[in-house]
């Protein structure tokens, strides 16, 4: 399938992703809720684009704040970021950590149907309201409501820790152990270089000893320790889904603009377990869809964006896309490939275990991450995008390996 | 009578305050946990909070459940599998919501003594009144059957004497929790020459239980702890005492405070430490040792000259700190007391005058927050000593002095068989009082 008019995406906007960690946080006090992230990042989208009067629809990804805030509806919020959006059509999306990019997708839908030229899209998500084991019961929605109650108390890590746990015995602890911790050190290095990432003020010098921790199944789950998982975040992100009249319309020059040149989505039985435990497998499905519907091979990527709930998930993620076979994920990450310097650099600014995960916004987070290093616009966190290679691939998932979207971005000059 | 029967009915004294309430918390959460148990079914679990305060008491319900919550946060992971079976119990609120009902309903917050009458272990935290606690125990006994257990939280007071004074036939054990209970590691354990030795076997299971850390001392007045600490603050007041012939008061005061903190890298300096623990209770712990020890004079006449203007130390019911030799602001110590001008001269008066006549400071000095979880600290601290070991300065002696007396402290309650051994002293100075190496050490020679 192809694309039947041209997409391009613009003014990406990313709010801090706030929570433990950042230097400014205080569990105890009060801080920024929905209302005044989304004025943030959409006011921030809005600016780039000429104002709300240019906008023909709205979308939003939001995974649960009915739960962490008490909120439905979030639509509503719009007309709230600007007066302009009042009585345009709005619409929320969830498909829980996957919320974001099905926010892109919906978009992305519009444009191709010709019911809009320029769509504003915005993921939110607020989840310092709880305890992190209060919100382990929440994010728990992700799954199979029938499964939590034999499940972990902190479900998903619990989830990702089982099937950590089949990919030790299938292809050695040590060596996976290492990478996951290599994994942890590249995603804290790339957050050191993004004002606006969680772990921005993190000055630990040993990161490797802390990312071989021992995990502590008492008090935590078997297989992973806690920095082998994403943070527990307060973020919002915009962007703005355009057609070729959009741009024009938004006086936007095309070299500030990416093109969306493949989307991939993929949906597994909410109610099943993993064929394979040690595989991504709707993960591998939406991204060969979306790199055909691109005409590009993997090999044309020159950064990736992928979705680290844990480290264990980014690791069998580039098994998932392909850049190494089933088992060889740990080397190919142990020997410097997804690095900053490496041969595909992936999560630039931190991705989810060092940027943060703002569970509806991180869809969202991760195109304007990849929108702003095609632009050349991502500041000290900035990676040299090759003339041969002028494409990123984005990989969002919602809940374990349920419900995906792959999208892959081409550089506009 | 099982380890399991013997906890089926508990009274707590003095379980209202600052030491009954951690105990009653350890005691509530561990019946809780019996309670669980498959094997336990049907069995009925009762911990009676006994004080002499009904607000107390309420105030205490409330301390209890908020700290349950904790509790059960913290443990969820296993929580989770002891409510497997209540299938209507999903979600993790769910089930930390049900822990905290199961141990609240084993609490009964009660004011008269005769709770106790039923009771086959009795923890005592009642005042550190050597006739109170005679009384309240002799009480019981007369009209308890059940030949009941007693494990009192004193300090000071020799087992001995409250087992021979209350006729309880040896069916009583030193059980001394640091403070505060439910954080300290550190459990001294005295038994009795008369102490029946299933007390103590018992008390071990339950230390073990806790996770905390077991030091036994002998049944000598003040034991370890208090044998330690009450001397080191005669030794630290004696100095600065001694400083007065040169500097003022309150210039003495500020500088054995910074000497015994800074120059000996401990988390506070004997000052703020007797204000921590109370000015009055220091001074009662002192009269209560005192008969007890023939060679040495355990009698502060500072203590009781601050007594008499009722300048205290000690803490407020929310923790924090109430002044005392010193006084304190947001937990910082902002100002010293005068007893001539009768108020605080602040810190910062004076400061740089005695900082000056301490001498510039050792290189390869560290602060107790830096080094204390440190895995190399054993390194940092030989270091550190050996270059102290060179220094002339006037603050650089007195450090080395009061660590010598420090360490002299340990090793005479290891003489006098206070302590079984040395070792035993240093865990109690580690454990129970944070320091971050124990008295008694090689690092001066």
């Amino acid at each position: 399938m192809k694309l039947r008019r041209k997409i391009y995406m613009v003014a990406g906007y990313n709010t801090i992703s706030m929570g433990t960690g950042r230097k400014e946080f205080n569990p105890k006090k009060e801080r920024a809720g929905l209302e005044e992230l989304l004025k943030e990042a959409g006011q921030g989208v809005l600016k780039q684009i000429g104002g709300a009067k240019n906008v023909d629809e709205c979308v939003i990804g939001n995974f649960i704040a009915a739960r962490f805030n008490k909120q439905a509806n979030l639509a509503g919020f719009f007309p709230y970021i600007d007066e302009g959006l009042t009585f345009k059509p709005c619409i929320r999306v969830e498909g829980a950590c996957g919320t974001g990019a099905l926010a892109l997708a919906s978009g992305i839908r519009s444009v191709l149907a010709e019911t809009a030229e320029v769509v504003l899209v915005m993921g939110v998500e607020v989840q310092n309201t709880v305890k992190a084991i209060y919100g382990a019961d929440i994010l728990a929605a992700a799954g199979w409501a029938k499964e939590r109650k034999d499940g972990h108390a902190y479900f998903f890590p619990g989830k990702f820790s089982d099937r950590a746990g089949k990919y030790f015995e299938k292809f050695g602890r040590e060596k996976t152990r290492k990478a996951m911790a290599q994994w942890y050190v590249n995603a804290i290095e790339n957050a050191r270089l993004c004002p606006t990432a969680q772990e921005f003020h993190n000055t630990t010098k040993d990161l490797m000893a802390q990312g071989l921790l021992e995990p502590n199944p008492k008090g935590f789950v078997d297989n992973l320790n806690v920095f082998d998982c994403s943070k527990v975040s307060d973020g919002a992100s915009g962007i703005a889904v355009v057609s070729e009249e959009g741009l024009k319309r938004c006086g936007i020059d095309i070299k500030d603009a990416v093109e969306i040149v493949g989307l991939g989505q993929s949906e597994y039985d909410i109610t099943k377990p993993p064929a394979d435990f040690t595989k991504l497998e709707t993960t591998a499905n939406a991204v060969k869809k979306a790199l055909e519907m691109a005409g590009i091979k993997k090999e044309q990527i020159a950064t990736v964006e992928t979705h680290d709930c844990f480290t264990i998930a980014g690791i069998m993620a580039v098994e998932a896309i392909g850049f190494a076979g089933h088992g060889e994920g740990p080397d190919y990450v142990l020997t410097g490939n997804t690095s900053r310097k490496g041969k595909v650099p992936f999560n630039t600014t931190g991705g989810l275990v060092g940027w943060g995960h703002p569970t509806g916004a991180t869809g969202v987070h991760q195109a304007v991450t990849i929108l702003e290093q095609l632009t050349g616009k991502a500041g000290n966190a900035q990676i040299e995008i090759p003339k041969d290679r002028p494409y990123g691939l984005s990989v969002n998932m919602g809940g374990d390996d349920k419900t995906l979207v792959s999208i892959v971005y081409k550089k506009t000059t | 009578m099982n380890y399991t029967e013997r906890f089926e009915n508990v009274t707590v004294m003095g379980a209202a305050g600052k030491m009954g309430s951690g105990i009653l918390l350890l005691t509530a959460l561990e019946m809780a946990d019996m309670s669980l148990k498959q094997e336990n079914k049907g069995k009925t679990f009762l911990l009676y909070a006994l004080d002499i305060s009904q607000p107390a008491l309420s105030g205490l319900m409330k301390y209890i459940q908020a700290q349950v919550v904790k509790a059960a946060e913290k443990k969820v992971v296993g929580l989770r599998k002891v409510y497997a079976e209540h299938r209507d119990l999903v979600e993790n609120c769910d089930i930390i919501n049900q822990y905290v009902m199961d141990v609240m309903n084993i609490i009964r917050p009660v004011t008269t003594l005769e709770s106790a009458y039923e009771s086959t272990l009795i923890f005592e935290a009642a005042s550190e009144n050597p006739d109170l606690k005679i009384k309240l125990f002799s009480q019981i006994n007369q009209n308890n059957k059940r030949q009941p257990w007693f494990f009192t939280n004193t300090s000071s007071i020799p087992i001995g004497y409250l087992d021979k004074e209350a006729k309880l036939e040896g069916r009583v054990l030193g059980v001394h929790f640091y403070n505060p209970p439910a954080v300290q590691k550190l459990v001294e354990v005295i038994k009795a020459e008369t102490t029946k030795p299933e007390l103590a076997e018992f008390a071990s299971q339950f230390i073990k239980s806790l996770r905390k850390i077991e030091v036994p001392s002998h049944d000598f007045a003040g034991f370890i702890g208090n044998g330690h600490f009450m001397r080191d603050a005669l030794y630290g007041m004696s100095e600065a005492q001694k400083l007065t012939k040169e500097m003022s008061f309150v210039e003495a005061v500020y500088t054995i405070n910074k000497v015994t903190q800074d120059y000996l890298i401990r988390p506070m300096g004997i000052f703020q430490l007797i204000d921590y623990v109370g000015i009055d209770v220091c001074q009662y712990i002192m009269k209560v040792m005192a008969p007890h020890v023939k060679d040495e004079n355990i009698h502060s006449p500072l203590l009781d000259k601050f007594m008499e203007i009722s300048i205290k130390g000690g803490q407020n019911h929310d923790g924090s700190q109430k002044d005392g030799f010193l006084k304190y602001e947001k937990g910082k110590v902002t100002g010293i007391y005068d007893p001539d001008k009768k108020q605080y001269i602040p810190t910062i008066d004076i400061a740089a005058k005695c900082d000056d006549r301490l001498g510039t400071l050792p290189k390869s000095m560290t602060t107790w927050k830096a080094v204390v979880g440190n895995p190399k600290k054993e390194e940092i601290f030989k270091n550190y000593f050996a270059e102290l070991e060179t220094m002339n300065t006037f603050g650089a002696k007195l450090a080395k002095e009061y660590a010598k007396r420090s360490k002299a402290i340990g090793q005479k309650l290891v003489m006098d068989k206070v302590a079984f051994n040395e070792k035993d002293v240093n865990t109690v100075l580690l454990t129970g009082f944070f320091h971050a190496y124990g008295p008694i050490n090689d690092y001066l020679n």
